[in-house]
């Protein structure tokens, strides 16, 4: 077992971040998303033993997903407050460095920008926001997204071109 | 402004944006463009959302205490000495001695029991809830907490100026012993400062155990033992700081 879990670790921590990032974006609050990342993990390693396939990133991130889609279901059945996604933003827009080249107008609008957009991308349903993250943030292709989201790769078009859609549309509203 | 293409179009840009277009849809899509100025807005549109998104680095990297905390509970070491499920004072069956009460040693050279201990403690201490007893910046909160829970005021100092901001501390056993920890901050990683009382002086001694940076010292009738995933050099200078003075 000591083995498995050394040979697991070796496959599954390089996609942490990825794994993380997903939580992250579908349950919208940092310490949900930790707690779900480790849950994932831990129900990964036990299903490592049957994973014969050559895509460990969207294996992992399909049973991150799954996990977090159980978590948000179970939160909306308990009723519970809604996770909050205020401080998310802020999140976000302290991480980031200002680039040392930019002017501070520069800075500032780059700033808002990536509020802007981080806020909008929260805002998205869940189904098409985790197309698009996967899309944009983790860069995989139509056949990796429909594997992790349990969804035919026409249904990941139509998806990501909502998303896309609607990310405009919140553009054009007055801010 | 939101471009609108031709219905047939539309996922056909999205596709040949994504890099999902196979040489000849793209050439077709190409020579719609040509004649379309609506398709070919749409697909500027796209293409300045899509770099936006990169740009932006919207991708949140995982915490390094969660990254830590996964580490450990996958790659178990293969010595049993630590065992995350067990309290460290059961699994020190050789601290005999330490639990009839000799002053712990924080000892230069091979890995201690006390070492792995802290170790332990530290990983333990990283899992979700289980950081802090008592939550504070402030020592004059975090110093009382340990009335009555520890028979000792441990030293508690706060080097927020210095980017080691003192963010509160907890009770911990080390060889079989309750002891106090405080925890501290430096950027986005923690260190935990276990604390007890010994005799004697010593300089601050670093050390690598388990992927883990280590320094002890003695100073001020009590020992000191920092533990932390900062580099070694960083913790050193922490450990520095403790001997500029109370």
């Amino acid at each position: 077992m000591a083995g498995d879990g050394t040979a697991f670790a070796k496959l599954a921590l390089p996609h942490l971040d990825a794994a993380y990032n997903l939580a992250r974006w579908l349950l919208r609050d940092p310490v949900a998303a930790e707690d779900v990342v480790q849950e994932a993990m831990l129900r990964a390693l036990t299903y490592f033993a049957s994973f014969r396939g050559t895509n460990p990133r969207a294996w992992l991130l399909q049973i991150v997903r799954n996990a977090a889609h159980d978590r948000l279901a179970a939160a909306a059945r308990a009723r519970e407050v809604p996770l909050v996604i205020q401080h998310e933003e802020d999140d976000i827009a302290v991480n980031e460095p200002a680039d040392p080249a930019d002017d501070p107008e520069t800075a500032l609008s780059r700033r808002q920008d990536r509020a802007a957009l981080a806020a909008a991308l929260a805002a998205l349903p869940v189904e098409l926001r985790e197309c698009l993250v996967l899309r944009e943030v983790e860069e995989m292709s139509y056949r990796d997204i429909a594997q992790v989201t349990g969804v035919p790769v026409g249904t990941v078009m139509s998806r990501l071109w909502r998303a896309r859609q609607a990310l405009f549309r919140r553009a054009e509203m007055p801010a | 402004m939101t471009a609108s293409p031709c219905a047939d179009q539309a996922l056909l840009i999205q596709a040949e944006l994504d890099g999902e277009l196979d040489a000849a849809g793209s050439a077709a899509l190409q020579s719609h463009l040509e004649g379309c100025a609506g398709c070919r807005a749409a697909q500027a549109d796209l293409r300045a959302l899509s770099a936006g998104l990169r740009r932006e680095a919207l991708r949140q990297p995982a915490p390094e205490r969660l990254r830590a905390a996964l580490a450990a509970r996958l790659e178990p070491p293969p010595r049993p000495a630590l065992r995350l499920a067990r309290r460290p004072a059961l699994a020190f069956g050789a601290g005999a001695a330490l639990a009839a009460g000799v002053a712990l040693a924080v000892l230069p050279g091979p890995a201690t029991p006390l070492d792995e201990q802290a170790v332990a403690g530290h990983i333990r201490a990283l899992q979700p809830g289980h950081l802090t007893d008592v939550e504070s910046s402030d020592r004059h909160t975090v110093r009382p907490w340990f009335d009555g829970r520890i028979d000792y005021a441990p030293p508690v100092r706060d080097f927020a100026a210095a980017g080691f901001p003192l963010i509160g501390g907890r009770l911990d056993y080390l060889g079989g012993r309750p002891v106090a920890a405080l925890v501290y901050r430096r950027d986005r990683h923690l260190i935990d400062l276990y604390v007890w009382p010994a005799t004697g002086e010593a300089a601050p001694v670093p050390r690598i155990r388990n992927g883990y940076a280590m320094v002890g010292w003695r100073a001020g009738g009590m020992a000191f033992l920092a533990v932390s995933d900062v580099e070694a050099a960083q913790l050193l200078a922490f450990a520095r700081l403790w001997e500029g003075g109370a």
